[in-house]
């Protein structure tokens, strides 16, 4: 079993291919013909006006929703599905856990577990999954709390840390299971102005390290520093995408222009 | 400036009603007390006659025994219907749905009286597999359905009711978010029910189950339609024989009171313990505080993670 995990992620690097997804809540269409490509270990800021489907986009990568129609690979592997000739299978419930170990999800309110300390949340997944042994799974859990600069906070409560701090505690939750892709929706929307700062940093650290990242922020300055793909959507389309420096500042659409004015 | 404040002097706000208010109620307080205490009527020897004859003390541990086997089945079988209700599978949430109207709309008696007599509907109770001639046992009602497991059984068929809607409600306080976290990490579902949503659940859920099991304890005394010598039964029992209602009574008032201060003292610690991570600086159990009194030291490393920041 560790052995199968051992060899994908040898071979395996992230890369992420989204074909013609398409989703409804009833009438409303979330998600219209999305395709996208992204290079392993690449760094994508998905920006847009609120509704626009930048969220749902992410939730559909880790199969927390599913697609109405289209396809998501994540290094040739169909998200939800398995592919056995021409045929897609749709995946039990404990296939699609399994996926979801590859992809680190954080969330714009954290959701770290309030009733386990720091240090039992970031060990929590790993041992459920039997990938390391408690003892190593505190020992990384310990390289983690350093990188994010908390180390001194493993036996707190979630509850008594400040919400840049309990941020950066679910960044690290998620590297835990060293996914090969980190998805982050709108990670700094629920935090003071003063603490955005320490929760980007954070997260510029991990734009360097081959994972690759899937960030949907309203953080336009953030994305022009640490992006290489930006993605500008407004109802459920893809508008317009390219490099940072193309379409933070040289835009080529109407829409886009308008959005940025708006913003900056 | 700040110097001529020194000199100054804080008089709190004194409210000479709330003064008055508490005296009156003392005074009525210990009215009250004196009448109980001195009027002989109430035979108070008695009481302390039957408090703890053998009698009364069996009925007690068979109540007790009651509650205890109500309570612990009742959850589970609650918590199972809970889980049912909250399926995604329509047809078991229908039915646990269906269950819980069934037995939260028939008095407890009336089940408790239908399962006595049940031996009257159905001789003899099989072990099998339904319309097959596939059994691995046959039993006589009658010799099954005693008094005790009839108790039992009603108990638990018309309380797990109750605990199902309880820990329903603990599970939908549950913030959404907890659940995709869960899930966003990997973690299986019986993984993410019972570690994570659970307890968090928990603290809703304990202080209504509390009043479950104290309404419990005393409900229990419906079974005396089964002829069975519980606390309460046992009481009439006696004073039926030596006409002596007062004081039996106040037998029996006194030791569901205790039962009751005992409940209530369990629910509190375990209400602080489950509060544990949310309390900013909680303070330390009566068991810490008088451990830290014999260690000092180790009980304030302990906590002091708590107060770092």
């Amino acid at each position: 079993m560790s052995e199968a995990i051992d060899y994908r992620q040898a071979h395996a690097t992230g890369a992420i291919s989204i074909t013609g997804v398409s989703k409804s809540y009833g009438r409303h269409k979330a998600l219209d013909d999305v395709s996208l490509e992204l290079e392993p270990g690449s760094v994508t800021v998905i920006v847009g006006p609120s509704g626009s489907g930048k969220s749902t986009l992410l939730r559909t990568l880790n199969h927390l929703e599913r697609v109405d129609e289209g396809f998501i690979q994540i290094d040739g592997d169909y998200i939800g599905y398995q592919r056995r000739g021409d045929k897609l299978y749709e995946l039990k419930e404990k296939a699609i856990l399994r996926q979801r170990i590859n992809v680190g999800y954080v969330f714009q309110n954290f959701n770290l577990f309030p009733h386990l300390t720091v240090l039992e949340n970031l060990i929590e997944a790993p041992i459920a999954h039997r990938q390391l042994s408690k003892r190593d799974a505190m020992t990384r859990a310990g390289e983690l709390l350093d990188i994010v600069g908390l180390r001194h906070k493993a036996d707190a409560w979630p509850r008594h840390l400040s919400g840049g701090q309990q941020q950066r505690i679910a960044i690290a939750r998620a590297l835990m299971l060293s996914p090969r892709v980190m998805l982050f929706d709108e990670p700094t929307s629920a935090l003071d102005p003063e603490l955005v700062g320490e929760v980007l940093d954070v997260i510029k650290k991990l734009a360097r390290s081959g994972t690759t990242l899937v960030i949907v922020t309203h953080e336009i300055g953030f994305a022009r520093e640490v992006a290489d793909n930006v993605v500008f959507m407004v109802d459920g389309k893809i508008v317009e995408q390219g490099s940072a420096t193309q379409v933070l500042n040289n835009p080529r659409h109407e829409r886009t222009r308008r959005f940025l004015a708006r913003v900056l | 400036m700040n110097r001529d404040h020194q000199h100054l002097k804080v008089v709190p706000a004194r409210y000479p009603a709330r003064t008055i208010g508490a005296v009156v109620a003392l005074f009525i307080l210990a009215g009250v007390v004196e009448s109980v205490a001195l009027n002989p009527r109430w035979e108070w020897g008695v009481f302390a006659r039957w408090f703890f004859d053998p009698v009364i003390l069996h009925g007690l541990g068979q109540t007790l025994l009651l509650t205890l086997l109500g309570t612990v089945f009742s959850l589970i079988f609650g918590g199972l219907l809970a889980l049912a209700r909250l399926s995604s599978s329509w047809l078991l949430s229908s039915l646990a749905w269906g269950y819980i109207w069934l037995f939260r709309s028939l008095p407890l008696i009336v089940v408790l009286i239908i399962l006595y007599n049940f031996s009257y509907l159905y001789d003899t109770l099989s072990f099998g597999v339904p319309f097959t001639a596939l059994a691995w046992g046959h039993f006589q009602t009658i010799n099954v359905l005693g008094q005790f497991p009839a108790a039992v059984i009603g108990l638990t068929l018309v309380q797990a009711a109750y605990s199902a809607e309880i820990i329903r409600g603990g599970f939908l306080g549950v913030d959404h978010g907890q659940m995709e976290a869960a899930s966003a990490l990997g973690l299986s579902a019986t993984r993410r029910t019972f570690r994570i949503i659970l307890p968090q659940a928990l603290r809703a859920i304990i202080p209504t189950a509390f009043n479950e099991i104290i309404s419990l304890a005393k409900g229990t005394a419906m079974v005396y339609v089964l002829a069975m010598p519980e606390l309460f039964y046992t009481i009439q029992m006696i004073y039926n024989r030596n006409q002596e209602v007062i004081p039996l009574l106040m037998v029996g008032a006194a030791w569901y009171l205790i039962i009751t201060t005992v409940l209530s003292v369990i629910q509190h610690s375990v209400e602080r313990w489950l509060a544990r991570s949310v309390t900013r600086d909680a303070q330390p159990s009566r068991w810490r505080q008088w451990r830290s009194r014999l260690n000092p030291v180790a009980a304030n490393e302990e906590i002091s993670h708590v107060r770092s920041h």
